[in-house]
């Protein structure tokens, strides 16, 4: 079986929902001859042709507002948005059609579309190409928020929202794009949307992220494991609508936790998962909930954006502050 | 000089503000005068209606309303043409329209009354779009509807309508430029009622007609007398027959007069003069459509006092149907919010039921 890396897997995902479904149509601007400026959509429009892989004019609205007529007349429109700085323009469309087509028709009009969006820093890209913006959207009702950290979940949770009944906001970490490969079989298996991984087992603290900084916080584990600390880690894969059980559950046991993110710090969704701990672990807990995240500024352009995005020497460190507390 | 491109815009009307025929040869439609009788009575009923909707506003059993007084031509005009199968995405004013197409007037009073089982609606085509506030966002949604019609090869035609000012906006063009870009089995049609809330189309655009925005999309437009119904259902056939035989969109101006407040939460006296307003009425669309069937023999004044006393009837029947209607039970703000409850919001969803519980 070949390998893959997680670019190929948003592609072959997409290739085999649109074998398995004739109503799944992909959208976007330069998805068609080009096959995508990351080449997500590579050879898709030579399979499916012209009609069901839709180069639009180079206008988001647009984009964002055929995708949910699309979706309302009972197609399932997959949207390419470039790069999430670009996804602006779609937001009232997401906000105000989208998500709340089926609660404000009573479920006579719903919108099961998927927007796919490369996102996060840490590629060397021009301004604007490298925001972390998902918390924008986990304050809507009504939307569900993705984001894969492997090939083998970008496969498998981009199946699942495709097939989703309600409009799926899909986050691609693009810096991860091309970093690894991993067996991916091309099996048509969906992974479950509003569950978190728990990726490593452990007993002192539990380190909570998503999207590329998976991997830091993997190897913040291995760091730690060196030092005599058992790590766990959770990818939180869909963040809303959240499976904070899973998280509670982990800090229920380790009674210390960390949570990693590459947005700015305030109302980021770390601060969500943070008052929920706080909300419903508190005496769970014995130390203080720590935050490793962007910084409360623009993400610099390239030249320090990796002083910008969390480092596995932050995440080290959290963790390590958690255990001198207690 | 060598010219790049020209264009012209034709400007229709069949009846003019007297009822007299202008002397172009009337559409076949218009020489059904039994049809021609039944279009009126429609757009007698939806000023029935509208009257009937202020009322309760202002008696305080509906919310804001957005009147439709004025328009009746232009929206009965573009809801007669359509077929069932075609989609309608309104604004919030086309009620002439979306009666036609069978939305109920108590789904109007529902929406508008705070409830949104108004939007659910019972007779009216299932891919209708319902009222659509954020400005303009209509049209890419019938843009994307026409797509969708055009993938599945399907003979049907999405419609969206939108005001002068929704015209600036930068959907309305993204629509009209994708349609022409797409070949889409697209209409849409400019209400233009002159006025945008408080700014005049003077100030809207310094476009001639607004009709022309379709010319840089590569689409036939035509500004046709928005108070001429027969002027509106013609451009309209002609317009869907386009879409429908796959030879693409088209731009659509009618031109009319808001009569009354932009909604029932505004004041035009505070911004427009009341010589502009009188004027406006010596070109309303519903007495000079009487007049020209009346000179047909169609119609006299017992007629109309019979169907006004028909509408009186109807409308109470709907009103009385709406003040009827239980509050829906709070937790419905929940249950329509996806396809499954998911599990993350239960508990949310039991305080909401707690609160039903107690109240």
């Amino acid at each position: 079986m070949a390998q893959i890396t997680l670019i190929e897997a948003v592609t072959q995902a997409l290739a085999y929902e649109m074998r398995n479904d004739e109503s799944v149509v992909v959208l976007g601007e330069d998805v068609g001859v080009n096959g995508g400026v990351f080449r997500a959509t590579q050879g898709l429009q030579e399979q499916f042709g012209e009609m069901r892989v839709i180069d639009t004019p180079l206008d988001e609205a647009t984009i964002a507002g055929l995708t949910i007529g699309l979706a309302v007349q009972g197609m399932k429109p997959v949207a390419e948005a470039q790069f999430e700085g670009f996804i602006y323009p779609m937001m009232e469309h997401i906000a105000c059609h989208a998500a709340r087509m089926r609660n404000r028709t009573r479920g006579r009009m719903t919108v099961p579309a998927v927007w796919r969006a490369p996102w996060g820093g840490g590629i060397r890209a021009p301004e604007h190409h490298s925001e972390a913006n998902e918390h924008l959207f986990t304050n809507i009702p009504g939307l569900r928020v993705v984001m894969p950290s492997s090939p083998a979940r970008a496969y498998g949770l981009l199946l699942a929202a495709i097939r989703d009944p309600d409009p799926v906001i899909f986050f691609e970490p693009k810096r991860i794009y091309r970093q690894y490969k991993e067996e991916v079989p091309d099996d048509g298996e969906a992974l479950p949307l509003d569950v978190c991984f728990v990726l490593r087992d452990g007993t002192d603290v539990t380190l909570v992220t998503w999207g590329a900084q998976v991997k830091e916080c993997l190897e913040a584990a291995d760091e730690l494991a060196q030092k005599g600390i058992s790590a766990e880690v959770i990818d939180v894969a869909t963040l809303t609508p959240l499976d904070f059980d899973t998280i509670a559950e982990s800090v229920t046991k380790t009674g210390r936790c960390v949570i990693v993110h590459e947005a700015p710090k305030t109302a980021g969704f770390g601060a969500e998962i943070a008052a929920r701990l706080a909300e419903e672990c508190l005496y769970s807990l014995l130390a203080p909930v720590q935050r490793v995240t962007g910084f409360d500024t623009h993400i610099p352009l390239f030249r320090l954006e990796m002083k910008y995005l969390p480092s596995v020497e932050r995440i080290v460190e959290a963790a390590e502050r958690t255990l001198a507390a207690s | 000089m060598s010219i790049a491109a020209k264009f012209e815009i034709e400007y229709l009307q069949y009846l003019d503000q007297d009822g007299k025929e202008t002397g172009k040869e009337l559409p076949a439609f218009a020489k059904d005068l039994d049809h021609m009788v039944e279009l009126y009575k429609l757009m007698v009923s939806t000023r029935v209606f509208d009257a009937k909707s202020i009322a309760l506003q202002r008696t305080g059993k509906l919310g804001t309303y957005a009147s439709c007084l004025g328009h009746e031509a232009a929206h009965v005009g573009i809801g007669s043409a359509m077929r069932r199968e075609d989609s309608l995405a309104v604004s919030y004013r086309e009620y002439g329209a979306q009666l036609y197409r069978g939305v109920k007037p108590r789904e109007v009073y529902t929406y508008w009354g705070g409830d949104e089982r108004g939007n659910d609606f019972a007779d009216a085509p299932a891919h209708d779009f319902a009222w659509c506030v954020p400005i303009g966002t209509q049209c890419l949604h019938a843009a994307g509807s026409a797509l969708a019609f055009k993938i599945r090869k399907e003979a049907r035609v999405a419609v969206c309508t939108i005001g002068d000012g929704g015209s600036s906006k930068g959907d309305f063009y993204g629509a009209i430029n994708v349609a022409g870009a797409q070949q889409l089995p697209m209409v849409a049609v400019i209400v233009n009622n002159q006025w945008a809330i408080s700014v005049p189309r003077r100030i809207q655009s310094g476009s001639g007609t607004l009709a022309q925005k379709g010319i840089a999309a590569g689409l036939p437009c035509i500004q046709v007398d928005g108070n001429d119904i027969i002027a509106v259902r013609a451009a309209m056939e002609i317009a869907l027959e386009r879409a429908r035989s796959g030879q693409g969109a088209s731009v659509i101006e009618a031109v009319t007069y808001r009569l009354g407040d932009h909604t029932t939460a505004d004041d035009a006296r505070r911004y427009r003069g009341e010589q502009e307003v009188k004027d406006a009425w010596e070109r309303d669309p519903i007495p000079r459509l009487r007049k020209w069937l009346e000179g047909k023999g169609k119609w006299d004044e017992t007629k109309e006092e019979a169907w006004k006393a028909e509408c009186d009837d109807w409308m109470d029947n709907e009103v009385n149907a709406y003040l009827e209607t239980k509050n829906q039970p709070a937790t419905a703000m929940f249950d329509y919010l996806y396809a499954e409850l998911p599990a993350d919001l239960e508990a949310q969803r039991e305080i909401v039921a707690s609160l039903d519980r107690t109240s």
